[in-house]
């Protein structure tokens, strides 16, 4: 198990390091920085003072391996827009993106374990067609069409919800929903697989024959084994809901990282995009590797093969 | 900025909405007297000397004053922080300044805050984000406690109207104390409204300044409290006005606005603006497309686009088609002299059979931002022969093609930063600089000489002239002025002005 840990672990580092590489690549490419500081009436000279100014104008390995050393010890630069320290920006985020993040896989949680079960438990009836095609419509619609749609039920229809903002709880209800509904899916297969097989199981049968109540037979003997491999795609989904939370937020003007990716973008300003591009990757990384482990400390057969 | 293409959700939404028969939503916010606004960017900083976006000359005239004001109705001077000033010689300007003001801190404002405003804004080193708006200003000296004079670079009679629009007055002890970081995170003016919550990234809040001095040009504000949000996505803040989330909101798509005349709880109003649209052609020796250097060729597409019917088709209600590069109302844009090319294919296939090219030639069109509207151009384009490629990118990535004579034509917009004189537009594409792809050293001369006299009828002559001569020689087909919608509540009273500047300071609810 250490020797596998080990492994994992190292392969965590150089995928981060690809990703980080890549991202800092692609962004140059997408566009001069220097002419997007500089804004519109610029001219030549000011163009290429802030070139100097900001050392674009040094090779772009020499500004990776800068960055890269300074990201290693924690500097993530100054925004090129807000003109503050790009650390501070995110520390002030993250914690609306990460509340969504949770709160939207415990939603998808709580939406596809049941219907999971259910799917399993009348398995091939119209019920499973059903839980099937809920799941299904939850990854088939698009996240931000799914927003608006909410925006247009809850918001304007029925006044309950309010559309955007980060004042207090009730902004959080339809992020999270929009978030985890599109997660719900793998969520749903991976539970109505698992206690499909369960159910059939030898031991399931001895429990019914014991003459235990048949919600018993199928929570406390069936969905406590069917629920293992949902945790480790549990950690993969959250790792996937805070990169795919940008849109969300974006929709619902929740102040989050997500938020402030989008407006990086759209200002071009690069050390953000760049560090929230990192942490969430990064994040993602580490994540899968959790769930990498937990995987492998539950069978055997894949850490040894 | 819209992020998703999903107009015809929205019609739905709207359907919706009115079948639902949308309360009145504004009712609790008249009731509080609270205007809610929203606008899709953040200002990096709300120093009005440390930002270059729209929302920070919004937020930079609610909170501050400047030493003049410009009526924009009339488009004449009246003092604001200043009462009255003249020119001591061609490089000096006077002012007195106005007794009895206050900052919201409740420091007197006085001529040290005139100094050390200008004088720090002016130092390149402190890096003030557009520095062609106080690039003009050497110095300012302080003459008494009431009295300054502000001494320009060269002679710069566009002064007035810089000291009239981005240029605002700080209180001097404490920007010296906190600098624009700290002016951005309490900021403090002396204008009808003061900050009294900034949530970076997120929201300001603006409380009605009950010191506000009386007889200045700007009137005691009436709404109580004005809240910005920053909303990215403008479907959200579409949404948000449907469900009474928002009182006010501006720049809708003008489908868009179309469909939301339909809600009565709203009013959509739209105005022309300042940033005005035009045809440029790159006309010099190296000319990326050489058929444009033939001044036919010029002409035949100036006759060849159909001008009015693009700005009532496509701008809508309040764009004006222009005839010279600048926007009316500014001071020396006269177009007088300068020709008018009538919607005519007849006079525009002679022209190019005349120059040679009866069968047209294949060239590039460069564009940026509303990509309709190069498509319409390159439509019209096509009756007469010319067979445009739409390339379409960033504004960026435009002007680098354009400074680099490698853009044959480039659909192009300017909003002269709000300036009401013409040295901030026409010079910009005219005046030899980088972005002047026709350097004709006549014109060149005529716009220095427009900039630099202080006399106002030869500053009107020479920029007359040059207008006549970038007519005649069809340097660029000017098009026509954008057009801004806003979307109110029915109840609140507003007017919408080519400078793009919603005065919440004379609004009220009805």
């Amino acid at each position: 198990m250490f020797s596998y840990t080990l492994k994992r672990l190292a392969l965590a580092a150089l995928v981060a390091l690809a990703v980080s590489a890549l991202a800092f690549v692609l962004l140059r490419l997408s566009g001069d920085v220097a002419i997007a500081i500089a804004g519109e009436g610029a001219r030549a000279e000011d163009i290429a003072a802030v070139r100097q100014q900001y050392g674009l104008d040094r090779p772009l390995v020499v500004q990776y391996f800068d960055w890269l050393g300074r990201t290693l010890t924690g500097d993530f630069g100054q925004s090129l827009y807000f003109r503050t320290p790009v650390f501070g920006l995110i520390a002030d985020k993250i914690q609306t993106t990460l509340i969504l993040a949770l709160a939207a896989i415990l939603f998808a949680l709580a939406l596809s374990i049941p219907l999971g079960v259910m799917a399993a438990v009348w398995q091939n009836s119209w019920i499973d067609r059903l839980c099937l095609w809920i799941a299904v419509a939850g990854q088939a619609l698009p996240n931000f069409f799914f927003a608006l749609c909410l925006i247009m039920v809850f918001s304007i229809g029925l006044g309950w919800l309010p559309v955007s903002g980060t004042d207090g709880w009730e902004n959080f209800i339809m992020p999270t929903v929009a978030l985890g509904y599109y997660v719900t899916p793998p969520f749903m297969r991976l539970v109505r697989a698992g206690m499909v097989e369960v159910l059939n199981a030898d031991y399931i049968r001895t429990a019914r024959a014991k003459g235990l109540p048949s919600s018993t037979v199928i929570i406390r003997h069936g969905l406590r084994n069917a629920l293992v491999p949902v945790v480790a795609l549990t950690a993969v989904q959250l790792g996937f809901l805070l990169g795919g939370s940008i849109v969300i937020e974006t929709v619902f003007a929740l102040d989050g990282l997500g938020y402030l990716a989008y407006q990086a973008i759209a200002q071009k300003d690069f050390p953000v995009i760049q560090a929230v591009l990192m942490l969430l990757s990064i994040g993602y990384v580490l994540l899968t590797l959790a769930a990498d482990l937990v995987n492998a400390w539950i069978d055997p057969r894949i850490r040894v093969g | 900025m819209t992020f998703f293409s999903t107009r015809w959700l929205f019609a739905a939404v709207l359907g919706l909405a009115m079948a639902a028969g949308l309360a009145a939503p504004a009712e609790a916010q008249k009731r509080q007297n609270t205007i809610r606004f929203a606008y899709d960017q953040v200002p990096e900083n709300v120093d009005p000397f440390f930002n270059n976006v729209r929302i920070g000359v919004i937020i930079a005239h609610q909170v501050w004053d400047t030493l003049i004001y410009r009526d924009p109705k009339t488009n004449e001077y009246r003092g604001q922080l200043a009462t009255a000033w003249r020119w001591i010689d061609e490089k000096t300007l006077e002012l007195d300044l106005r007794r009895g003001v206050k900052f919201h801190n409740g420091a007197e404002f006085t001529a040290d805050d005139v100094v050390f405003t200008l004088n720090f804004v002016a130092n390149p080193a402190n890096r003030s984000t557009t520095q062609s708006n106080v690039n003009w200003i050497d110095r300012a000296e302080k003459i008494d406690a009431h009295k300054v004079r502000i001494i320009t670079k060269r002679p710069f009679p566009a002064a007035i109207e810089y000291l009239a629009g981005p240029i605002v007055i700080h209180p001097a002890a404490y920007y010296q104390q906190v600098g624009p970081k700290g002016m951005n995170e309490k900021p403090v003016g002396s204008g009808p409204y003061r900050v009294v919550d900034h949530q970076i990234g997120r929201s300001i809040t603006l409380q009605r300044n009950p010191d506000y001095f009386r007889d200045g040009p700007k009137p005691q504000p009436q709404i109580e409290r004005i809240v910005i949000r920053f909303i990215p996505d403008r479907q959200t803040q579409v949404a948000e006005m449907l469900s009474g989330g928002l009182d006010f909101i501006m720049n809708i798509a003008p489908d868009q606005a179309q469909q939301m005349r339909a809600v009565p709880t709203l009013q959509i109003v739209s105005g022309g603006t300042m940033r005005i649209v035009f045809l440029n052609f790159a006309t010099t020796e190296n000319s990326p497309a050489p058929q444009l250097r033939d001044v036919r060729v010029r002409r035949a597409i100036a006759h060849a686009i159909d001008r009015q019917t693009m700005a009532r088709q496509l701008v809508g209600e309040g764009s004006q088609v222009i005839n010279a590069i600048c926007f009316p109302s500014q001071f020396g844009c006269d177009a007088s002299q300068a020709p008018v090319y009538d919607f005519d294919l007849g006079k525009a296939r002679a022209l190019m059979a005349e120059a040679g090219f009866p069968n047209g030639f294949d060239i590039e069109l460069h564009a940026y931002r509303e990509r309709n509207q190069s498509e319409a151009m390159i439509n019209y384009l096509r009756a007469i022969g010319i067979r445009a490629t739409l390339r379409f990118g960033q504004y960026a990535a435009m002007r680098d093609q354009v400074r680099a004579n490698r853009a044959a034509m480039a659909h192009q917009t300017w909003g002269s930063f709000s300036i009401n004189d013409t040295s901030a537009s026409t010079p910009v594409y005219y005046k030899g600089l980088d972005d002047d792809i026709s350097r004709d050293p006549k014109v060149i001369e005529l716009l220095e000489r427009g900039d630099t006299v202080t006399d106002p009828q030869q500053r009107i002559a020479a920029y007359r002239e040059a207008h006549r001569i970038i007519g005649e020689q069809v340097y660029s087909v000017p098009l026509y002025n954008l057009v801004t919608f806003y979307a109110a509540s029915r109840d609140l009273e507003f007017a919408a002005y080519p400078d793009e500047l919603p005065r919440f300071w004379e609004m009220r609810w009805k």
